[in-house]
């Protein structure tokens, strides 16, 4: 059987594109280059939206990089079902895209952090979260100056009664995230925002654990039962 | 020579009130230091001025309104206000 083909989109200002394109090879996937500019998805079954600051983040974080060319057919796409998982930056890009609700603001500190963070994994019925344990503890680097999630009261509230809280930072809130919010998932769980960085965490030799690699054999699982 | 008519607009984009401003606290807490007292509150917003072709009117205004509420500024978290310059 062909490997399932998980497309990375490189923004300019992206840079961790070739870090998630060798988790998802490690997970046992063809990871598949995808470029901004293009109006093309390559017919991938899934796509990663990569750490960076795209675009400079100017303006604010990933508010350019929603209106790149190819975010048209990855939106498109994502509500139709495409399992999509925006890390940091692609999780700022997720939510101005209105994929995710609402946004990610600069950190309550005002510093940039960087860290191996403690989380909990809080869902797992996600397209790529479904390899781990409900409540399951990992340890995955963040490295932000814009991770505070905020929304309105009513959203938070509709995140936590339907169980849409992807990932909580445990020990320290590491930027002011609401309700320690580290990961989102959408109603249908085929898009995931998280800040903390899976991809620098699937190698014991590079990263602080290989915790993160869960979050893509979960879809590489998930697209071979599909 | 007379130039084709140019409108200047200026957005004016700020974080809803019940948002935590921490750039606007940090101002707010050297102001003290500074000798000016008597300031509780500071919130940091962004300003944008715009040119647009043709005359300062109405439609002006509502053209630098479409453009506010689909890129300068985010509806989720921020407020917008339009005026001609």
């Amino acid at each position: 059987m062909d490997a399932a083909r998980v497309g990375v989109i490189t923004f300019p200002g992206s840079l961790d594109d070739r870090d998630a394109a060798r988790a998802v090879r490690l997970a046992g996937a063809e990871p598949v280059s995808l470029w901004h500019a293009e109006h093309d998805l390559q017919g991938v079954d899934a796509v990663v939206l990569p750490g960076g600051f795209s675009y400079g983040d100017y303006l604010r974080a990933g508010a350019i990089a929603r209106f790149a060319p190819i975010m048209t057919e990855v939106i498109a796409a994502a509500r139709d079902g495409l399992p999509v998982l925006g890390i940091c930056n692609g999780f700022q890009v997720l939510c101005e895209s209105h994929l995710l609700p609402g946004a990610l603001l600069p950190n309550a500190g005002l510093h940039f952090v960087c860290r191996d963070q403690r989380l909990r994994l809080d869902n797992t019925s996600t397209a790529w979260t479904g390899e781990y344990r409900s409540g399951q503890e990992l340890v995955i680097p963040i490295k932000n100056a814009d991770g505070r999630y905020v929304a309105d009261a009513d959203t938070i509230d509709e995140l936590e009664t339907s169980g849409r809280i992807v990932a909580r930072y445990l020990d320290v809130n590491p930027n002011g995230s609401q309700n320690d919010i580290a990961g989102i998932t959408n109603e249908a769980g085929n898009v995931v925002g998280l800040m903390p960085h899976p991809e620098h965490a699937v190698e014991s030799l590079t990263g602080p654990s290989a915790d993160g690699l869960g979050f893509f054999t979960s879809i590489v699982k998930r697209l071979v039962n599909a | 020579m007379r130039g084709a008519a140019v409108a200047r607009v200026v957005v004016d984009v700020m974080l809803k009130p019940e948002i935590l401003d921490p750039q606007g606290q940090a101002i707010a807490r050297k102001l003290p230091q500074l000798g000016f007292e008597g300031v509780p509150a500071v919130r940091q917003g962004k300003r944008f001025e715009l040119e647009l072709d043709g005359p300062a009117d109405e439609a002006a205004l509502e053209r630098a309104r479409k453009i506010a509420e689909t890129l300068l500024a985010n509806p989720v978290i921020e407020t917008f206000e339009v005026h001609a310059l």
